[in-house]
């Protein structure tokens, strides 16, 4: 058995191709079912988000089923192949297993180490699962490709630093203040993006929020959002002292906030550190202010640049994490290759065979006056003992193929009937990490 | 004494060890560089305990009377005391600070004369020890303060200049920095502080005199002041963060001056020489 890839991604298609390729989430059963009937694939899988399409599939002849596969995804969205061919990418073997580790671990994605992959691959491997097209191989192929992106996720840091702005503020923020949950926020303003911030900081334990606004029903509405206090706008500053965290986008046209304003400010709060985040364009506050001692003054652009060195800072913990898939990748690659249930078949029958010779041999041996006929019809009933004993473990191991009992019933077999291992090199099967409990 | 002189520099190895730890895991990203360093650090502690008492036992006085026992001392109280704050702040980036300063000091304490002294009958006194004792912890508990303020500058020049390297991630917050300063000056000025009465009384039981004026002296009053504005400045005009840091600083730098710079430049009742007659 292989596995074989074939699908889309950001990196290979426009998203006006992507949307045209993609499966609806809710409808998975139609397709699914059509993948399976394509007669190379014997187990399938579809990968659909907004930033890749992924075919999946178990098969015996690779090369058949990614043509097939190819066509299958060209036929079902009704676009002719020729238009759609030069942004599939196929992958078959260890280049497929590879590619759907680092698809899992975020490694492939657009916003390098974000998590929401790992769920939508969780959410297809579902879909699979309930229509029974995933079997045996692909069960464990998806298992161990969630654990290969959970060690990822626990031993790298690729997932560690923000890389939105309004995370970053409040990464930033913990970087000023530890601890963000005994802290007040003031909103001025009432910017979509100010919003956005105020939401992160207040889901990340910010205690305290006061809003203000030059139409003060409208700070009122804001307040009641966050289960804040509405401050008149012209005195804002006053409360400024009651503040840590100041978000404010006004579309004032000079600077609301100077350093005049915010030395005394500072000076009221007995130098305790004050986080100014100003959104607006153009700006709200005066960029001397980051001057002054324990004010950190950070604009539109400055959070930018720290989403950029998080990123950076990200890929540098790629490598890591490519390093480790790669070490899964041998180990899963091996279980597929000790996998197969044929030549465990063949084996078992062979063994049979050579008993059976063994001791017709002795007994002939020893009743030397049989007729020919007698010794026929005693070769004949040693045959049907073995085949009658060897009948339903074959069955069995046969039907194993399509679940995940499979591999169990090779081991036993193989070990109750001490045959050698198929693959070239002898080494056991290892057991593989538990498909991950978390989540 | 060839056993004591032994320990002594196993330990000296292994903090050096685990100084290279820090150091890589501090230049490179491998986190478990640092962690390791932690655990080896923790093993040189055990060690240095061992060798301390190994050398109490064999002199039957602490080891503070020569200058190789008291730098050996002073390392020894300057881990224990990181130690301590690596529990309470799991602060790994300090010790990359804290290691290399107490391999100076032991590296030091190997070029002097490890012989023990021949005890000046002056000192034979209860409250040598003591005196010294405090002294020590005190000057250790402000190198922490002034490894955090390291770290606070760096941190703080990071966030303002919004140009971030591989540091800013390891470095913990200004906040907890902030707080690691004022924790040290709490806890150090007053065992500071009674490290200078205790000296003072001995001093008047040795030489019939509470304060003679002598260098080292009058360089630890200086540095006493510095951490006394500091403390008042904390705590009442609510000096903190950066300026905290500077002052930290300095009046480490003031203590290392007090503790080798009168030693090597000055002469006074303080210096090692008139301890041990030679």
């Amino acid at each position: 058995m292989h596995i074989v890839i074939v699908g889309l991604s950001h990196k290979t298609a426009p998203v006006e191709i992507r949307e045209r390729l993609a499966f609806a989430p809710t409808a998975m059963q139609r397709p699914l079912r059509k993948l399976l009937e394509l007669p190379p694939v014997a187990e399938g899988l579809i990968v659909s988000t907004c930033n890749r399409v992924e075919l999946c599939a178990a098969t015996k002849e690779p090369d058949l089923a990614m043509a097939a596969m190819r066509r299958f995804l060209a036929e079902y969205h009704e676009i002719s192949p020729g238009e759609i061919d030069d942004h599939l990418y196929d992958y078959q073997g260890e280049a497929a297993i590879r590619h759907l580790f680092r698809v899992a671990s975020s490694l492939d994605s657009m916003v390098l180490g974000e998590p929401q992959i790992l769920g939508q691959i969780k959410t297809a491997y579902g879909y699979a699962a309930e229509f029974k097209t995933a079997g045996l191989i692909l069960n464990r192929f998806l298992h161990k490709a969630f654990s290969v992106a959970k060690r990822v996720r626990t031993e790298t840091a690729i997932a560690s630093n923000a890389v939105s702005v309004s995370f970053a503020a409040v990464e930033l923020a913990r970087k000023i203040f530890d601890r963000i949950d005994n802290k007040a926020v003031m909103i001025i303003g009432a910017g979509e993006m100010c919003e956005l911030a105020a939401k992160h900081f207040v889901t990340n334990g910010v205690s305290k929020v006061l809003v203000t606004n030059r139409t003060f029903e409208r700070a009122e509405k804001l307040a009641a959002e966050f289960h804040g206090k509405a401050v008149p706008f012209e005195y804002f500053v006053d409360h400024l002292v009651e503040a840590d965290i100041v978000l404010t986008s006004t579309g004032a046209p000079n600077f609301i906030l100077g350093q005049r304003q915010m030395e005394e400010v500072l000076k009221r709060r007995k130098n305790r550190p004050m986080f100014l985040i100003d959104i607006a364009v153009p700006r709200d506050i005066d960029p001397k202010v980051n001057n002054l001692d324990n004010a950190y003054l950070y604009d539109v652009d400055d959070l930018q640049g720290v989403v950029q060195a998080n990123l950076k800072e990200r890929k540098k913990e790629a490598s890591k994490a490519e390093a480790i898939v790669e070490q899964e990748i041998g180990q899963f690659h091996q279980w597929l290759a000790n996998l197969e249930v044929k030549p465990t078949i063949i084996a078992l029958r062979r063994k049979f065979e050579e008993i059976r010779q063994q001791e017709l041999d002795k007994t002939f041996g020893n009743l030397k006056d049989l007729s020919s006929k007698d010794r026929k019809s005693i070769e004949a009933m040693a045959n049907a003992i073995i085949n009658k004993i060897l009948h339903q473990p074959t069955t069995v191991l046969k039907q194993s193929q399509n679940d995940a009992s499979g591999n169990d019933h090779v081991d036993a077999v193989r070990t109750l009937f001490d045959l050698p291992a198929p693959a070239d090199d002898d080494k056991e099967i290892k057991p593989l990490g538990d498909p991950d409990q978390e989540e | 004494m060839t056993v004591n002189i032994l320990l002594f520099k196993i330990t000296l190895l292994i903090y050096f060890v685990a100084t290279i730890f820090y150091l890589i895991g501090v230049i490179s990203r491998k986190e478990r560089f640092r962690q390791n360093a932690v655990y080896l650090l923790i093993c040189g502690f055990i060690m240095h305990c061992i060798t301390l008492a190994v050398r109490w036992f064999a002199t039957g006085a602490i080891p503070v009377a020569s200058l190789h026992e008291s730098l050996s001392f002073f390392a020894w109280a300057l881990v224990g005391i990181y130690l301590i704050f690596y529990l309470r702040y799991r602060t790994v980036m300090l010790g990359a600070f804290i290691t290399p300063l107490a391999l100076v000091l032991m590296i030091i304490g190997t070029t002097t004369s490890a012989q023990a002294p021949a005890l000046n009958p002056m000192l034979d006194s209860w409250w040598f020890p003591v005196h010294v004792t405090l002294a020590f912890l005190g000057h250790a508990i402000f190198a922490i303060a002034a490894a955090a303020g390291i770290m606070y500058l760096l941190q703080e020049r990071m966030l303002k200049s919004k140009k971030f390297s591989g540091l800013f991630y390891r470095l913990p917050s200004l906040d907890t920095l902030d707080s690691m300063n004022y924790k040290c000056l709490t806890f150090g000025f007053p065992l500071m502080t009674m490290g200078i009465i205790s000296g003072a009384i001995w001093a008047n039981s040795a030489w019939g005199g509470y304060w003679r004026w002598d260098p080292k002296e009058t360089w630890a009053l200086i540095s006493w002041f510095l951490y006394a504005a500091l403390l008042h400045g904390r705590l009442t005009v609510g000096w903190r963060g950066r300026r905290a840091a500077i002052f930290a600083i300095i009046g480490f730098g003031f203590l290392l001056f007090t503790f080798f710079g009168v030693n090597l430049f000055l002469s006074g009742e303080h210096s090692f020489r008139n301890f041990t007659g030679q």
